[in-house]
């Protein structure tokens, strides 16, 4: 039997606001964190009613809990089911908490995986798991490049590039002792500790006003003047939101609206029409659309229908983001052309074709799949970071106390592994390539 | 006539030494095969033996029955623990070495091994019996065995470089072995050119010592083995300091088309932690001056190696620098300084356990696989040693982890990651730095080595008593209590501001309670290994985790015949990658370059089906 070490977690339920939100924890932690977040492990394989309690032992939801004590389990090892009340709120909370007790976020497939590698499942079954994987990372890939653009990419960037620096310092104090340099004790290692400091709750001031995990899905709705992009956005959201006009480059701002989809939190951004010639004003909303472009989850072109002219230039779309063709004003078309692969034909007026283009959105949010979609991409990104901060000033803490240079040095190097899972890791050669570059070393 | 052996090693130098020596131990019939015995042991570039990461390597190879530590604590002639005032973790210990005397001390352990037989010879090709090799052609003679170890050093096709001087050679005085190197390429590797080098020799009667900061070792002097003796120590010397200026830096600016490096007569890669003065004035032109270490060469020689002054400039501008030289203004060479490259072979191509993928019972060691150093050297000898003796027995090979020891980063880093340039050990490639101890190499390896047959009774007997002793000090200390502070020994001991002897000295504490322990040394060893114990726990319990948690992977072995372009889901670029490296363990593979976790992942799923399928 392979045995895993770490614990994993994970929603069961589909992000949104649902009936039930089912949290699953599977692994050797099982156990303690069942014991933490209920007060007690409740009885194996028997529905129980709970309290389910954060750190601080106060009472957050209640609902079900099922225990599954190993071996006798989906994954082969102790698993906790805690159904509670749904709500993106409420169920992040709980994961929180969960992983603050130690445990991570599942990859895609992790559960299957576990399950299948512990002889759980057979090998018909097992078939699909591979293809579950290999989706689940794409689309996390995916997920997680879109969850890098903009904003948070830069501080991301910014702040490894601090830590970069701060460690070779470190580390070459410590591998290059016999050098005219005293490392540890100049003030460029301090500033450089500054530095990082400063990035970092920078970094975590921002995740912590959820400018950076944005709870919903967001979708950007572009096209050329007059197509219908506000009429959509009004469908969609049920309010007369936008200006709607006959004259082209009514829009000049960027509108935002959050809808529900299904339980599926969805943010839509109306822009400016994108117009080769634009007025001056307008010109500023472009610049405005352009920019929300780089950081959001899914594009919705939109066209006329009854006018080729307003078919967008294909370039203005950022790589890689998830696009939906729209064809509208349906209503005024007597004969219905062919439709093409992820496009979809409407009307804003009477609603013909909405439920498809809701099915579409849904689709493209990974909300029905249960694969991971930029949600998930994000809390764990947000984790990551989080673990990164907490070494970083633990490392911080041990350097000024104790004056242990190499316990800094582990600190920040566990600080940059977690940071690693966001970026990319950096190897101890590309480190030791930065000290040679940086310092005349050696003999 | 011919003979036939269990293992051939060819090459003396460090890895040959540690190899033919470990094979021997092992119980298998063992040839050593050398261009001189005279330069067994010899020590080509400087004179010294550790520092930080391979002083951690050299206590490693000493609690496997190596002959490296053992032999400078008889021939160090300084000797100085490094990062005294950092961490534990991070301290190590380095000698400066008698050069006649470290000689004379592996000479004296390779003449008198049971089972190894030494011959003084060439060797200019190996047999092959298909993918197998069965010997070795030495000046026409033949002989056979069940494995070779090939220690060529820098000699595989050596070029010897001093300004527009230049000739063939394995080290100054030695020819280079032009035959093997051109018959080995004609074999499957993936051979490929570095260069090193070293500075000019000086005569230290020409120094003016007076002007230079002396540096002491330290007092008393720490020893390398587990097993070392204070007493055996040689009398101890100073070294110098001295530096380079401006107009040392004008002169070799000036004459640096007649570098060989700068002329792009060498095309080999150099380190870039050890770079040439020519190197360190251009790539680092703000710095006005270099620091030199003036080290002897021994207590009966008056040689001096000047350390950080390694050039290939020609004779005449090498003495004008020098002259340029507080203290140098009359040092005469004894020896020019020169660059040297050489072939090395990719060492991909090996498996963890140093055998070559392409020929079976062909293992390489030491220089020729890109590394640079003695301790990097003799600590891939003594693996290649181990095993060929294992293969020769029929057993299966043995290597350590990254979590095990530096010797476990070394070769993993080698056959998983390669070479840019000669590898160095450095702390900070090893990612378990804190339980990577110079002060725990003993309690980490010396029970492995005692399975594999490298650690006799007498290093087996001593190791128990230590850790009897240590649990008893241990004991003790958690069972006094000091009124004063409130706290038992043990507690105390965890304090950043308390060391053991600190603590010790308390009246309420006292002297240790060790048993039929008398050494001195290794009573200092036992306060050591408390204070880390104490000062690291939290940090080692994580570390440990950490270990655990990868331990599956590591140990999982990857079929021979396994076959990436039949797992599911992997992508291209990662399908190219594995077959390309071939990684032996499921850990090696998911360290290769572009391996996702998630490629592990199908991989792991892969094993399984494919199990599931035989077994149905």
């Amino acid at each position: 039997m392979v045995n895993f070490i770490d614990t994993i977690v994970a929603s069961a339920t589909p992000p949104g606001v649902g009936g039930v939100g089912i949290v699953r924890i599977s692994g050797s932690l099982t156990e303690d964190i069942a014991r933490k977040i209920l007060g007690s492990l409740p009885e194996p394989r028997t529905a129980t009613y709970r309290y389910f309690l954060n750190k601080n032992g106060q009472k957050i939801d209640s609902g079900i809990v099922l225990y599954f004590p190993a071996p006798l389990s989906f994954t082969g090892e102790s698993i906790l089911e805690i159904q509670g009340h749904g709500g993106p709120l409420l169920q992040s909370t709980i994961i929180e908490t969960i992983l603050d007790l130690g445990a991570r976020h599942a990859k895609p497939g992790e559960f299957s995986q576990r399950a299948f590698l512990n002889g759980k499942i057979d090998l018909v079954q097992a078939e699909a798991i591979s293809d579950l994987i290999n989706a689940g990372t794409e689309q996390a890939a995916r997920a997680a490049y879109r969850s890098l653009t903009g904003v948070f990419s830069n501080h991301i960037g910014i702040l490894s590039e601090r830590l970069l620096k701060l460690r070779v310092h470190v580390e070459a104090a410590i591998d290059f002792p016999e050098e005219e340099i005293n490392f540890l004790s100049d003030e460029l290692l301090l500033s450089r500790i500054s530095d990082c400091e400063k990035a970092f709750s920078n970094l975590l001031k921002k995740t912590n006003q959820g400018s950076l995990l944005r709870d919903g899905f967001q979708i950007i709705i572009i096209g050329k003047p007059n197509v219908g992009k506000s009429s959509l956005l009004n469908f969609l959201s049920g309010q007369d939101l936008a200006i709607v006009t006959e004259i082209a480059g009514t829009t000049r701002d960027i509108l935002r609206e959050q809808i529900d989809i299904d339980g599926l939190a969805v943010e839509l951004i109306d822009t400016a029409g994108l117009r080769d010639n634009p007025e001056i004003v307008e010109a500023e909303g472009i610049r405005r659309a352009r920019k929300a472009m780089e950081t959001a989850d899914a594009l919705i072109i939109i066209q006329d229908i009854t006018d080729i002219s307003t078919i967008l230039n294909i370039e203005e779309i950022p790589k890689g983001l998830p696009t939906i063709f729209v064809q509208n004003k349906l209503d005024l078309c007597s004969v219905k052309p062919k439709i093409e692969d992820n496009s979809v034909q409407i009307s804003a007026i009477t609603g013909e074709g909405m439920s498809e283009l809701r099915r579409l959105i849904k689709e493209i949010a990974g909300y029905e799949n249960l694969g991971e979609g930029a949600f998930t991409a994000r809390k764990r990104h947000i984790q990551s970071l989080k673990k990164a901060a907490n070494h970083f000033f633990n490392g911080k803490n041990v350097f000024y106390e104790k004056q242990a240079g190499e316990l800094l040095a582990e600190e920040l190097r566990l600080s940059h592994q977690a940071l690693g899972e966001i970026v990319g890791t950096v190897s101890s050669d590309d480190l030791l390539g930065h000290i040679f570059s940086d310092f005349c070393i050696g003999k | 006539m011919t003979k036939t052996y269990d293992v051939i090693v060819i090459g003396g130098g460090h890895a040959g030494t540690e190899a033919c020596l470990a094979s021997a131990r092992a119980g298998v019939s063992t040839l050593l095969i050398t261009h001189r015995i005279d330069t067994l042991g010899q020590m080509s570039c400087n004179p010294a033996i550790g520092g930080i990461g391979k002083g951690h390597l050299t206590k490693e190879i000493d609690a496997l029955g190596g002959v490296m530590a053992q032999s400078i604590d008889r021939a160090g002639i300084q000797f100085r623990i490094l990062n005294a005032s950092k961490g534990p973790a991070v301290r190590a210990t380095r000698a400066q070495a008698d050069r006649e005397l470290y000689r004379n001390a592996i000479k004296d352990v390779i003449l008198n091994q049971k089972n190894l037989t030494v011959l003084q010879s060439s060797v200019d090709n190996l047999i092959f019996d298909s993918e197998r090799i069965i010997g070795v052609v030495a000046e026409n003679k033949k002989f056979f065995s069940k494995s070779v170890v090939l220690t060529a050093g820098t000699f595989l096709a050596g070029r010897i470089l001093t300004g527009k001087y230049e000739k063939a050679g394995g080290r100054i005085g030695d020819k280079s072995s032009t035959i093997l190197a051109s018959n080995l390429r004609q074999l499957p590797f993936n051979v490929a050119r570095l260069k090193t080098g070293t500075p000019p020799r000086l005569n230290g009667r020409s120094i003016n010592y007076e002007v230079m900061n002396e540096q002491l070792g330290d007092n008393p002097a720490p020893v390398f083995s587990f097993l070392g003796k204070r007493r055996d120590h040689p009398k101890q010397i100073s070294c110098f300091i001295t530096h380079t200026n401006e107009e040392s830096h004008n002169i070799i600016r000036s004459a640096l088309d007649q570098s060989p490096m700068y002329s792009g007569k060498i095309k080999g890669i150099g380190p870039r932690y050890c770079p040439s003065i020519e190197d360190k004035i251009v790539r680092f032109s703000d710095k006005s001056s270099h620091q030199i270490f003036v080290e002897p060469e021994g207590l009966n020689s008056n040689i001096v190696y000047p350390n950080g002054i390694s050039t290939s400039l020609p004779y005449e501008v090498q003495l004008k620098f020098l002259h340029s030289i507080k203290g140098f203004e009359n040092a005469e060479i004894t020896q020019t300084g020169y660059a040297i490259e050489y072939d090395y072979f990719d060492p991909r191509d090996l498996k963890p356990t140093l055998e070559t993928k392409f020929v079976n019972g062909l293992y390489f060691a030491g220089q020729i696989n890109g590394t640079t150093g003695y301790e990097e050297a003799a600590a891939q000898g003594l693996i290649a040693g181990i095993n060929s003796a294992r293969r020769a027995l029929g057993k299966d090979g043995w290597f350590p982890l990254r979590s095990e020891a530096y010797i476990g980063v070394l070769i993993d880093d080698l056959t998983t990651r390669g070479v840019s340039e000669p590898y160095r050990m450095f702390t900070s490639r090893a990612e378990y730095r804190l339980t990577l101890r110079e002060d725990n190499a003993d309690l980490r390896l010396t029970p492995i080595g005692r399975k594999l047959g490298l650690v006799d009774d007498a290093r087996w007997a001593a190791y128990n008593q230590k850790y009897e002793a240590i649990e008893l000090e241990r004991e003790r200390l958690k069972n006094i209590f000091v009124s004063s502070l409130e706290a038992t020994a043990a507690k105390l001991l965890r304090r950043p501001e308390l060391n053991y002897s600190q603590i010790i000295a308390m009246d309420e504490v006292g002297g240790g309670d060790f048993g039929s322990l008398t050494d001195v040394e290794q009573i200092e060893q036992i306060g050591q290994q408390l204070d880390v114990e104490a000062k690291y726990s939290g940090y080692i319990d994580r570390q440990e985790r950490e270990i655990a948690m990868h331990a599956k992977q590591e140990s999982l072995i990857l079929p021979k015949d396994i076959d990436y372009a039949d797992i599911n889901g992997l992508s291209n670029e990662s399908r190219q990658r594995l077959i390309k490296a071939r990684p032996t363990t499921l850990g090696q593979a998911s360290r290769l370059e572009g391996i996702t976790p998630s490629a592990v992942s199908l991989i792991l799923i892969y094993l399984k089906k494919r199990h599931l399928k035989k077994s149905a």
